[in-house]
């Protein structure tokens, strides 16, 4: 843990929505969730910065969403505490922004792309009142940030699956958030849209956000994290991705899944000591 | 209760019913398709009215037909729907049983003026008249719904037996089973088929829309239970019988007519409020009533109400300290509004005043009677008078009215309210 | 007979008007709230709640007889009907939780034992001395000619207050039934929401239950909502249809009901708006099944005339001559057609007046033609080659994903590709020629 101390220090001081510089971003102690009583999520301790682009990645079955529904408390965990900034969940909740997996809605569902978008400002809106133009001034601007702006009156299940992924996240962005959390915002996309989101993620990372993203593809890990969580039901390994990502750490990771680990050493190649 | 030859066929018949749902409940459990039952239970209702109307009779063929094909209509028109509509399948089903029942209902109210139909027994089933049709059937007279079931149930269990793995399998993998040319969709159309079949055969026993507790309650029961397939069928059929004969048992010890418990004690429930009721009527009306000088009754003209002690305690009041009884009653007089509150104390409404001058007019009536005819003493006159106000009805009462007719006052000489 | 249907139509009578308002604003509120139901894929709740509700209007018909008070007061009978309904829904919720039984059992079995317990306190009022369940009957069909004015009043304006309360929780409803997750991580309230919607639903299927009967209650809740899916893709504009849907059925179907009382009125308003279904099954807007296979015919017809027309245009490339009329042969050779396609798609085209045969068996591009034919083969290459380079298609598949999608495509995705591409800077060895923007003769 020492590694995650002295690591982007400076850049600490940018957190948005943070009233004093030093406590973490994401502070995270004896986070343990489980399903029926089988354990999914073992004591999970976590202390990262703010403003980093954070991977979180492990083999199927390892936690991964699982675990940032738990931070989010969307599921209920049996014992453990999360901080964002210093301060409890509970009281954050503002700043904190959520992208779930692009599965888990009916896109069928009768609205458009622009209609999807605002209800990232719901909150701000709150209740009984109605969308008003301004808000939908807001949410083109943001599907405009993405790409998408030629799509507002598109009913969604009229869009590919990289374009559902980008309006997932301009409506995330809308959020105007301080943390964000992307449950596989890479599944089932186009490598264009895989560049012009992770452009997103760097942009908001310069804004002095930090960003949460479960991530599947080992080989552009290196690339795209500057902080990594390695995850199988406990954190294996955490800290700046430089340091972490390792054939070592892998190996602790993902077992014995030759295949993948092969594929994985061949990626990390020029990072081994 | 004593045991006749009609309970005897009665729960054969509900078991055979039980039976031959629970081995095809089974299945529509395991496949996850509990409602698919429900939907076809009600779907085959339009099947079942056009049969009578066709044959006007109960048993037919047309009837087996008609549910054989309504069954497999249901399943079709589900699977139309949903994927044309973009519904769900459990929308799909609402869609599509609602509207089969529908038409179904207004046959049959149509129907039931031409054909001896009764909707309620299509819907609620008529156990107690499945012994009264019988057939001969090996010189035995078997009462045909009996007759009609055993058949279905034998049907369904062969079906069961020898279609054993393709259903397991159809159930578990459809993918797979189509791979093996097995056809998942065929295992599924037989399915339905044999639940409507049923559904047609349990109608008698327990209505169209119940047959869905017979499907669904024993393959759940089974399911919480067992693990294995074979076992899981077993525990369905054993739970399935066993209601079947608790089932009986209860209802003529809890519902019987004349001696079940229910009805019984509702009945006697309901004797003592109503009596508790007039009770409190009486009390406040004739605290209405001031006594002149010569111990007739005059009326007052501004009158206070009573509060709970006074109408505890007053003379002639007959709930004890702390009957629960008085509280109930007035409760229920204020829901009918016959009485109000102000404050704590409970007046008459003008509506409650009416009912309370009739059951003046009937004390005072008999207490005339007794007087007049029996040549009861006036101390003795009013026990007798109040017990039977609470048993006098409009019709009565005009008899004896009409029998003193210009009396107009009771032995006491107070007045006999018109 | 006409003149009464006119009478009832245009509402003459002040009890027939009372009692359409309460109908009516009923398939209001079940229109509304359906779509939501539906939308939550919780369709069948509704049928259980439906079902559950009758033990309690037994029970509380029980209680108020043995209580000697007015049994027949709909507004007690419908409390406890709301009781038992919650009741019943609780209970799915709880075997739900504590059971592996799926959501479906659940159903069924709280579904089925509810209403038997409701059948047997049935059997229990026609045993009790001084009931009379006649007035339980409308309960299960639905009658709306036993409804009194206070009664239709009642269900009306409780109807009135739920599609308010939906109004204003549009968005939040919206929220919650797409995406419960973003919702719950956003900071709503989405279980009061979920429990919100299902009390919503209950008070639905309660009301509902005099005019159109335990039964058949559901059908108000589905039948709308499910009807005007096939109409809008969007969500405002599917709960405005799935009310005036779920009016129109009520209004006619009281209608109906109120000339020819032995009908349930409750299987007369079912099968008003299972009719209205239909309709929309078949000729709804946007998703309707003979909209859809106009559409799947014209996108046939015009894939065909783009073949034709590139095909044309590829030889005339060929050549390096778009003047020269080609022969049918040479088409024929150029792409594996179907004999028959090829003659229809010749007719099309001439049809639509895009080329005429100048000899036997051979044609020309017709100067429309020509400048159509420019623009398919441009937006049939842009693609290809945007598949290309973005989307890791292997270049021997490229032909067949793009034959089917670039007419699918419309202008704008073709603006983006444009943007997307600098087309300036392809080199023309990459796939085909590109053809350039203005110049058609080369």
């Amino acid at each position: 843990m020492d590694i995650l101390k002295n690591h982007n220090q400076s850049t600490n001081k940018q957190g948005a929505g943070s009233p004093t510089a030093n406590p973490p971003a994401l502070f995270v102690r004896d986070l343990t969730v489980a399903y029926n009583r089988k354990p999914v999520l073992w004591d999970i301790d976590l202390d990262v910065p703010s403003a980093v682009v954070a991977g979180i990645v492990g083999p199927n079955g390892a936690g991964k969403s699982t675990l940032i529904k738990a931070i989010l408390d969307l599921v209920p965990h049996t014992s453990g505490n999360v901080e964002i900034f210093g301060r409890p969940y509970k009281e954050q909740r503002l700043i904190v922004g959520y992208v779930p997996q692009r599965e888990s809605v009916d896109w069928t569902y009768p609205i458009t792309a622009l209609e999807l978008v605002a209800m990232g400002l719901y909150r701000k809106i709150g209740w009984f009142k109605p969308v008003t133009a301004r808000y939908r001034e807001r949410a083109r601007e943001a599907m405009d940030q993405v790409g998408m702006a030629d799509f507002a009156d598109r009913q969604i299940s009229r869009l590919s699956g990289g374009q559902q992924q980008r309006i997932f996240l301009a409506r995330a962005l809308v959020q105007d958030a301080s943390m964000y959390f992307m449950d596989e915002p890479f599944a089932g996309v186009d490598a264009s849209t895989e560049e012009a989101i992770m452009a997103i993620l760097q942009e908001l990372r310069e804004q002095g956000k930090t960003v949460f993203v479960v991530h599947h593809d080992l080989e552009t890990v290196r690339r795209y994290f500057d902080h990594l969580i390695m995850l199988n039901m406990r954190v294996v390994a955490a800290g700046a991705c430089s340091e972490v990502f390792t054939e070592e750490n892998l190996r602790r990771t993902y077992g014995g899944r030759l295949t993948l680990l092969d594929r994985a050493v061949d990626a990390i190649g020029g990072i081994k000591p | 209760m004593i045991w006749t030859s009609l309970d005897t066929w009665i729960v054969v018949a509900a078991a055979l019913a039980g039976l031959a749902s629970a081995l095809v409940g089974s299945f529509l459990v395991l496949k996850k398709m509990s409602m698919m039952g429900d939907a076809i239970s009600h779907a085959v209702l339009p099947g079942i009215a056009v049969a009578f109307i066709l044959t006007s009779s109960h048993a037919s063929g047309v009837m087996f037909l008609g549910a054989a094909v309504i069954g497999v209509l249901t399943a079709v028109l589900v699977q139309l729907v949903q994927r044309y509509g973009r519904l769900e399948q459990g929308a799909a089903m609402g869609v599509v049983f609602t509207v089969l029942f529908a038409v179904g209902l207004i046959l049959i109210e149509q129907a039931a003026q031409h054909v001896d139909i009764h909707p309620e027994h299509v819907l609620f089933g008529a156990v107690e008249l499945v012994p009264l049709y019988t057939l001969q059937l090996f010189g035995l007279a078997i009462p045909r719904g009996v007759a009609v079931l055993g058949v279905i149930t034998v049907v369904n269990l062969a079906v069961v037996v020898l279609f054993f793995k393709e259903l397991r399998l159809a159930g578990f993998d459809p993918a797979l089973a189509d791979a093996l040319g097995i056809g998942s969709g065929r295992m599924h159309y037989l399915l339905m088929v044999l639940v409507a079949l049923t559904t047609v055969a349990a109608f008698e026993v327990v209505g169209s829309i119940l047959v869905i507790a017979m499907l669904i309650v024993p393959g759940a029961t089974a399911h919480l239970l067992t693990k294995r397939l074979v076992s899981f069928l077993v525990v369905a059929c054993g739970v399935a019988v066993t209601a079947a004969v608790l089932g009986h048992v209860a209802a003529a010890l809890l519902t019987a007519p004349e001696n079940g418990v229910i009805p019984q004690a509702l009945t006697l429930l309901h004797r003592r409020v109503v009596v508790a009721r007039q009770d409190i009527l009486g009390l406040l009306v004739r605290h209405t009533e001031t006594f002149s000088t010569k111990g007739n009754a005059v009326l007052v003209p501004e009158p206070t109400g009573l509060n709970l002690q006074q109408l505890r305690s007053l003379p002639g009041s007959p709930f004890p300290a702390g009957s629960g009884m008085l509280r109930l009653a007035l409760i229920t007089l204020r829901l009918s509004g016959s009485v109000s509150r102000t404050g704590k104390r409970y007046y008459l409404t003008p509506q409650g005043m009416k009912q309370a001058h009739e059951l003046l007019r009937s004390h005072r009536l008999w207490e005339r009677f007794f007087h007049d005819e029996g040549n009861v003493l006036l101390d003795e006159l009013h026990p007798a008078a109040d017990y039977l106000e609470h048993y006098t009805d409009g019709e009565l009462r005009e008899a004896l009215a009409h029998k003193y007719t210009g009396e107009g006052r009771d032995p006491r000489g107070n007045k006999i309210p018109d | 007979m006409n003149d009464r249907l006119l009478r009832v139509l245009m509402l003459a009578d002040y009890n027939t008007r009372v009692v359409v308002f309460g109908v009516v604003m009923l398939g209001i509120a079940g229109g509304v709230i359906g779509v939501f139901l539906l939308l939550r894929r919780r369709a069948l709740l509704a049928d259980a709640v439906g079902h559950a509700a009758l033990p309690g209007v037994a029970g509380a018909f029980i209680v108020l007889t043995a209580l000697g008070a007015d049994a027949r007061s709909l507004p007690l009978l419908l409390t406890g009907a709301l009781i038992s309904g919650l009741a019943g829904m609780g209970c799915v919720l709880l075997i739900n939780r504590l059971t592996k039984l799926s959501e479906e059992a659940a159903l069924g079995i709280m579904l089925s034992v509810f209403f038997g317990f409701g059948i047997a306190l049935l059997g229990i009022i026609q045993q009790m001395r001084g009931a009379s369940a006649a007035g339980l009957g409308s309960f299960i069909y639905g009658r709306t000619a036993s409804m009194i004015r206070a009664d239709a009043l009642l269900i009306g304006f409780a109807a009135l207050g739920i599609v308010v309360l939906a109004t204003l929780l549009f968005k939040e409803l919206r929220l919650y039934t797409f995406d419960e997750d973003f919702a719950a991580g956003d900071g709503w309230p989405v279980h009061g929401l979920d429990v919100l919607l299902m009390s919503l639903v209950v008070g639905v299927t309660v009301l509902g239950l005099q005019a159109v009967g335990i039964v058949l209650v559901i059908a108000v809740l589905i039948i709308p909502p499910a009807a005007a899916r096939f109409w809008t893709d969007s969500l405002a504009k599917m709960v405005l249809i799935s009310a005036v849907i779920g009016a129109l059925g009520g209004y006619i179907g009281a209608a109906i009901s109120a000339m020819a009382p032995r009908l349930p009125a409750g299987a007369v308003i079912v099968c008003v708006t299972g009719s209205m279904f239909l309709f929309s099954l078949f000729f709804g807007k946007t998703h309707g099944v003979v909209p859809l296979a106009v559409d799947a015919l014209k996108l046939r017809r015009q894939t065909r005339l783009h073949h034709i027309l590139r095909c044309l245009y590829e030889c005339g490339e060929a050549i390096y001559d778009h003047s020269k009329p080609i022969s049918i042969r040479t088409l024929r050779d150029s792409r594996e057609w179907g004999d028959q396609e090829l003659e229809r798609a010749i007719h099309t085209a001439e049809k639509a007046g895009h080329l005429r045969e100048t000899r036997e068996r051979a044609y020309l591009l017709t100067e429309k033609g020509r400048v159509e034919a420019h623009r398919i083969t441009r937006n049939h290459r842009l693609w290809e080659i945007y598949l290309l380079e973005h989307a890791d298609v292997a270049a021997s598949h490229v032909d067949q994903g793009a034959d089917f999608i670039e007419h699918v495509l419309g202008t704008e995705l073709v603006a983006e590709l444009e943007r997307s591409l600098s087309i300036e800077e392809l080199t023309p060895g990459s796939v085909h020629h590109l053809p350039a923007e203005q110049g058609v003769e080369t």
